[in-house]
């Protein structure tokens, strides 16, 4: 994992270049809108993920990059050209398809070559582009089966090689672990991110697996009807999500709704018709003076639960425990307000024999001042 | 199973297959007559392979079906990359519906229609100018349609379209992707829909007797007619050969669709 590391901070400096230039692009089908104004900018060697549920227009936009749909309006420019109107055999882009779509009738060679021999490329080279890309994926041993006597890890490893050989610009990868079970899928996240950044490729995934997207992907972007709803790295779409559906979307979150109290420069109150006392959050916030209602949202590992109330006179709440899982490395607990609202927090299990609360109990709720975040 | 089952199954394959096993035995008759047992003997054998007319006909209906079932399988290939794979278009509905039409329709009816659009068109273009075999080919080859599409377009249905997509976005150019890719992957299909409508053409009497004309008797027909004037022992000889041969190509298309299945799963 070192190595990796090491090769993400050296490439890191080449990813200044822009690669892809997504402008405006609209896709309606009849009256629906699939994708709807997007415009992105994709660096050099980067991994990026669409992330969105489904419906939410991301395998359409893969669809358009890939050349099988046309954008009704916008372009898409590749390393400075523009690809909005090259078929898909003609552009410099592979797609690794959801559930594989190997050639059910050829070997894992023959698949591997399928790609180069459109190009009319000697045999030799053929050849020798076919046995590098094996090694790579390290399936050499299996270059004469075919595609049904593999595993599912198997036939990825394939896809991805056949996807790879003819050394494209961009890489498509559609939902690339929908058809794994779970355990071999993370195994394969971490591989295949080496692969990728190992041939250097610049890359762009569909998923709807948040997880998936945050163990795979440099930056992500959230989609939801069709349309980006935010643009970061994993870490921003976790702690800084822009809105509510982003909040909602990745990870579980509390969410109260409240109305703008004091502010300052350094901090911002409010109150919320939920909570007894006051949220006081630890930075400003740009407010807009004729919309005071905003909503609260603070993550479950963030928020506390003690059985003693705590000092402070706000940021906290009395609740009784409504329902818990225990669930190995951490239980989840489902608080029920005064309000009724129900609050989730995690409890990590740190001490094996530690009393935990029960059912019934009444317990309480807090969290840091700079723990929550306010939306819109 | 149990032991209710076992008898009802054995119930219906004696149904089935008792009369042709019959048939079969028959078929080693000594006795002019087809009803009276009177030993065993190959002779009606060697009398068949003695009939010129007789062989004629058998050698003229192999070649009308091994034609009309080319040229239905052509045809139900684009048939059905049109059915499943050209999207939306509008009458779409009607064409599939159309294509098939033959599968429901009364044989009797068939051969009517196409008896009468022989026969206009003849009086208006001064083809086809005769009927023959070249007529019951064309219909043959409607009747096959109707069948290799079905049997088609269901394999085409199944593929994954994402299969060709592949393809294409590997470099490959529409014709590459049909070739290369679609065609080997519905081969069986192919297979099995030229089987069918090479079986429907060889066991036809109803279209054939509406649109052959003399000299262009088909097997069936020859068989009907022969049997009107008196069953002959022949008969059962020819229709044990026949029967072989059909087990034999049945057997052989069973073999190899159940190993391409096997190998699908």
């Amino acid at each position: 994992m070192l190595t990796t590391l090491a090769a993400r901070k050296q490439s890191a400096a080449l990813r200044d270049r822009t690669l892809l230039t997504i402008n405006g692009v609209s896709k309606y089908f009849g009256e629906t809108r699939a994708v709807d104004d997007v415009s992105l900018e994709i660096r050099q060697g980067e991994i990026f993920a669409l992330l969105g549920g489904s419906g939410s227009g991301k395998s359409t936009l893969l669809r358009i990059l890939a050349g099988f749909e046309q954008p009704s309006t916008g372009s898409v420019q590749l390393d400075g050209v523009d690809i909005t109107a090259l078929p898909p055999n003609l552009r410099p882009v592979n797609m690794m398809f959801q559930s594989y779509a190997l050639f059910p009738h050829m070997s894992v060679a023959d698949n591997i070559a399928f790609g180069l021999k459109q190009d009319k490329l000697p045999k030799e080279e053929v050849q020798a582009r076919v046995e590098s890309m094996l090694k790579l994926v390290k399936m050499s041993k299996f270059a004469k089966r075919k595609p049904h006597q593999l595993s599912g890890g198997q036939m990825q490893r394939v896809a991805l090689a056949r996807s790879l050989a003819k050394q494209p610009k961009l890489l498509l990868l559609d939902e690339p672990m929908g058809a794994l079970d779970k355990k071999l899928r993370t195994e394969m996240q971490l591989e295949l991110v080496d692969i990728i950044e190992k041939v250097g490729v610049t890359c762009v995934m569909v998923t709807h697996d948040q997880e998936e997207a945050m163990t795979m992907a440099d930056r992500i972007a959230i989609m939801d009807e069709g349309y980006i709803q935010q643009v970061g790295t994993p870490v921003d779409i976790y702690e800084n999500p822009i809105n509510r559906m982003v909040a909602e979307f990745v990870g579980s979150i509390n969410l109260f709704e409240c109305v703008l109290g004091d502010e300052a420069a350094d901090h911002t109150i409010l109150h919320s018709e939920a909570l007894d006392r006051p949220i006081y959050v630890g930075h400003g916030f740009a407010t807009d003076i004729d919309n005071r209602e905003v909503t609260f949202a603070v993550r479950p590992e963030k928020t506390w639960l003690t059985t003693e109330a705590p000092e402070q006179d706000y940021n906290w709440e009395k609740g009784t425990v409504a329902d818990f899982a225990y669930l190995g490395g951490h239980s989840i607990y489902y608080v029920e307000l005064r309000s009724g609202q129900i609050v989730q927090c995690f409890l990590a299990n740190t001490e094996r024999k530690a009393e935990r609360p029960t059912w019934d109990d009444e317990v309480f709720i807090s969290w840091e001042s700079d723990s929550g975040v306010i939306i819109r | 199973m149990n032991k209710f089952s076992k008898t009802m199954l054995a119930v219906g394959l004696a149904f089935l297959y008792i009369p042709m096993l019959i048939l079969v035995i028959y078929s080693f008759n000594e006795s002019r007559l087809v009803t009276v047992w009177a030993g065993w003997s190959t002779k009606w054998y060697g009398e068949l392979w003695q009939d010129k007319q007789l062989m004629a006909a058998v050698w003229r209906s192999l070649t009308v079906a091994f034609y009309s079932a080319t040229a239905s399988v052509f045809l139900a290939i684009f048939a059905s990359v049109v059915m499943v794979r050209a999207g939306k278009f509008r009458g779409r509905t009607l064409f599939s519906g159309l294509i098939t039409a033959p599968l429901v329709m009364p044989d009797v009816l068939l051969g009517l229609a196409m008896l009468l659009l022989f026969v206009s068109s003849t009086q208006a273009f001064g083809v086809p100018t005769e009927r023959g075999l070249f007529t019951v080919w064309l219909a043959h080859t409607t009747l096959g349609l109707a069948y290799a599409t079905v049997v088609i377009s269901s394999r085409l249905k199944e593929m994954d379209p994402r299969i060709e997509e592949a393809a294409f976005d590997l470099g490959a150019s529409a014709l590459t992707v049909f070739t290369r890719i679609t065609m080997p992957i519905i081969a069986p299909a192919i297979g099995a829909g030229w089987l069918l409508a090479f079986t429907l053409s060889l066991d036809d009497v109803v279209l054939a007797s509406f649109v052959s004309g003399p000299g262009a008797t088909t097997l069936p027909i020859e068989v009907f007619s022969s049997v009107r004037m008196g069953v002959s022992p022949m008969v059962n000889a020819l229709a044990t050969m026949i029967l072989l041969v059909v087990s034999l190509f049945t057997m052989a298309a069973w073999y190899v669709l159940h190993k391409q299945s096997k190998r699908a799963s």
